[in-house]
């Protein structure tokens, strides 16, 4: 049971808009990272899907624009509290980059340049819920907001949309990534407020 | 940042929400007030760590921030006041000796500093993004350790100065370096300005430390920071950056 602040009365938001508990609204896009921005030129970027089987599929930069795109519009939700609504991205649905993987894993370990990572089980990859996305607004992604190309998870927390997205391992157990290692919950859904391990 | 060796922050024991009660309180400047409470079973934190503070009003609506720790042995935090905040004003200006908030915590496992730790340390902080480094530099003295330490602040004025007698106050093996970046003080021999490559050149001993580097502050100030130090030859595996945005209140 929560106590009351006394003198606190809040801010309600003034559009009505449903969001995940403990969440606040912003305007602008704050920055999450643990380290400074790592700059990719697309030349030397590659993305790698690799099997439990050790298979390598590979991805250019070319090859990843050339393959079919979707432009997602979702709300995104991140663990430090701010929740931003109807962003617009583009990019290649998991399920199109999956489609030619032979794999029988149930996990996956996103992996990013500069070190990052982070776990997801492999059906939140699938059926419509996950994109590497390269274009933000209509533009370039920023460095800063995981450019060249990210991936987008936006039903789990914001932390699981790894930045500066280098690849994806399939992997047969589950194996904590970066912030998962550093006390925060394994899975991360918002709507049931998954922030820290055992919540 | 590394991809492997990941500090374990916090143990899988559930963060619960505690009943925190503001035992003290201080002005640092005109917009920032530190906050000192007591919070039954606090299982400790370290430097860097941060808490989630909850606020409810009367009729249960709630909203949650976080809050950097100022310091390794209490529960304290500095909150600036952002005018189009929601948290901070009331944190600021309302909270009262003796009212209860919640929170939980400690957070964060990444950027802390543990006091056995012997490289050197260099920390730059931009405005407000200078407590965490100041909970890192008061373990520092809590534990007698003898790591050399420098501190880069970045900050508006010297009215904006936090902590100002305590850092104003020497402490061997601790260099401490005020970037005015709007007003200085008579005479000072730095104009005002943002942090440059040149005063990291003469002030962060990077050269002849090859230090571990914590950088915080507001979004801009870190990205800017952080880009001096790779550009300077500073592993970035070795630079660990918090930022705060311009929503954190």
């Amino acid at each position: 049971m929560a106590i009351v602040s006394r003198g606190f009365h809040g801010r309600r938001q003034e559009s009505g808009a449903q969001l995940p508990p403990g969440q606040y609204l912003v305007k602008d896009f704050p920055v999450l990272s643990a380290g400074p921005t790592p700059r990719i030129p697309t030349a030397e970027w590659e993305f790698t899907i690799t099997t439990e089987m050790g298979q390598d599929h590979r991805w250019s930069w070319e090859e990843m624009l050339d393959l079919p795109h979707e432009t997602p519009t979702v709300d995104i939700h991140c663990v430090t509290k701010w929740s931003k609504l109807g962003t617009n991205w583009q990019g290649v649905s998991l399920d199109t980059l999956l489609s030619e993987v032979d794999t029988t894993a149930g996990y996956a370990l996103a992996y990013s340049y500069g070190g990052y990572s982070t776990n997801l089980p492999l059906q939140d990859l699938l059926d419509g819920q996950a994109w590497v996305v390269y274009r933000y607004e209509g533009g370039d992604i920023p460095p800063e907001h995981g450019g060249p190309a990210r991936l987008l998870v936006p039903h789990l927390y914001f932390w699981k949309s790894a930045k500066w997205l280098r690849g994806i391992r399939l992997l047969e157990r589950n194996e904590p990534g970066f912030w998962e290692t550093a006390g925060y919950h394994d899975y991360g859904d918002p709507w049931r407020e998954q922030r820290y391990q055992g919540d | 940042m590394a991809g492997t060796a990941v500090p374990r922050g916090l143990t899988s024991r559930p963060l619960v929400w505690r009943v925190a009660r503001l035992a003290a309180e201080r002005w640092e400047t005109p917009t920032a007030r530190t906050l000192t409470f007591d919070v039954p079973n606090w299982p400790g934190h370290l430097p860097g760590q941060h808490v989630d503070v909850r606020l409810t009003a009367p009729d249960g609506y709630s909203t949650q921030r976080s809050y950097s720790l100022a310091r390794p042995d209490r529960v304290e935090l500095t909150v600036e006041r952002l005018d189009d905040g929601e948290v901070s004003p009331y944190l600021v200006d309302i909270l009262a000796v003796g009212d209860e908030i919640e929170l939980r915590g400690p957070v964060g496992g990444w950027f802390v500093w543990r006091p056995t730790g012997r490289r050197p340390v260099l920390l730059l902080a931009g405005g407000s993004g200078i407590v965490p480094l100041m909970a890192m530099i008061r373990a520092r003295r809590e534990e007698s350790s003898g790591t050399p330490f420098r501190l880069l602040y970045s900050v508006r004025s010297p009215a904006d100065v936090y902590y100002k007698d305590e850092l104003g106050h020497p402490e061997p093996g601790l260099d401490v370096t005020c970037l005015f970046t709007r007003e200085t003080p008579e005479g000072w021999p730095r104009p005002p300005g943002r942090l440059t490559a040149s005063d990291l050149s003469r002030r962060a001993g990077l050269a002849d430390s090859d230090p571990d580097c914590f950088v915080c502050g507001p979004t801009g100030f870190v990205e800017a920071a952080a880009n001096l130090l790779v550009a300077h030859g500073q592993d970035p595996q070795r630079i660990k950056t918090e930022r705060f945005g311009p929503t954190g209140g």
